[in-house]
């Protein structure tokens, strides 16, 4: 099964919702693709809902970090957002647990940019 | 007298397609080892990562090439050698990812995972037909069906 992201603004967050493998090849490069449009839009608070995704691999995990890294350099913030316990588990064992902002309640996850 | 093990082989095309063909062989010989889904998804995991070096780094994304795979069944613990038709590379040469220089970095994860992931993993390198690495994941007894 390959990725599937939808996307919602919520207030002036965009949420996007993924479900599915993010892999080398083609979940890597639509989450990519998605990151750099949503810059593209001027849209720099990112909030990445990863509750249904399925597989994550190291290129999927670079990719998040790629995502991160893309955010931040144009002064905007990238957060994620209801990770399943394996997604949780490999940013902990690759030590990426305390370089991104992580939530498990939507609400105060969006409030959480209006704070910043 | 060690027991002959359990032997699963298979032969791939060098294709990115095939790493979910892979993924189901692991979980079914991993089921039949006896391991719980945890070990199993780990296992899963590192063939995965060594499924992506063989075909990506290795066979440097060559369809014409392959990929062989083969697991072994042993009482004590299953072991999986990954064969491509590349030229290797050195172990001691992959960087650390979680050093605080290499941690906001895209790649270089892959053997980081599956050292962690499996109790060994070695390569071994085979002038003038490829590069072979071996993981051995134990079985925990306790985890073996009654």
């Amino acid at each position: 099964m390959s990725m599937k992201a939808t996307i919602r603004q919520v207030d002036s967050v965009v949420v996007v919702d993924i479900s599915g493998r993010i892999t080398l090849g083609e979940g890597c490069a639509q989450l990519r693709e998605l990151i750099r449009d949503q810059l593209g839009k001027g849209n720099k608070r990112v909030l990445l809902n990863l509750a249904d995704v399925t597989y994550i691999d190291s290129s999927g995990i670079g990719e998040l970090v790629s995502a991160f890294t893309a955010v931040s350099n144009q002064g905007g913030q990238l957060k994620l957002l209801n990770l399943t316990k394996k997604v949780h588990d490999l940013l902990q064992i690759t030590k990426l647990y305390t370089v991104f902002d992580i939530h498990d309640d939507e609400a105060k996850a969006i409030s959480s940019f209006q704070k910043a | 007298m060690t027991s002959e093990p359990s032997v699963v082989e298979v032969t791939l095309e060098s294709d990115l397609k095939n790493l979910e063909v892979a993924e189901e062989i692991v979980r079914r010989v991993a089921g039949t080892a006896g391991f719980g889904e945890e070990s199993e998804h780990q296992i899963e995991m590192a063939v995965h990562e060594s499924m992506i070096n063989a075909i990506w780094h290795g066979n440097k994304n060559d369809a014409s090439k392959r990929v062989w795979l083969r697991f072994e069944i042993y009482k004590d613990r299953l072991e999986i050698h990954i064969r491509d038709q590349g030229v290797g590379f050195n172990i001691s040469e992959v960087p650390d990812p979680c050093s605080e220089d290499n941690l906001l970095k895209v790649s270089g994860r892959g053997i980081f995972l599956i050292r962690t992931f499996m109790d060994e993993f070695h390569v071994k390198h085979l002038p003038g037909s490829g590069t072979e690495v071996t993981l051995v994941k134990r079985i925990d007894p306790a985890q073996q069906p009654k």
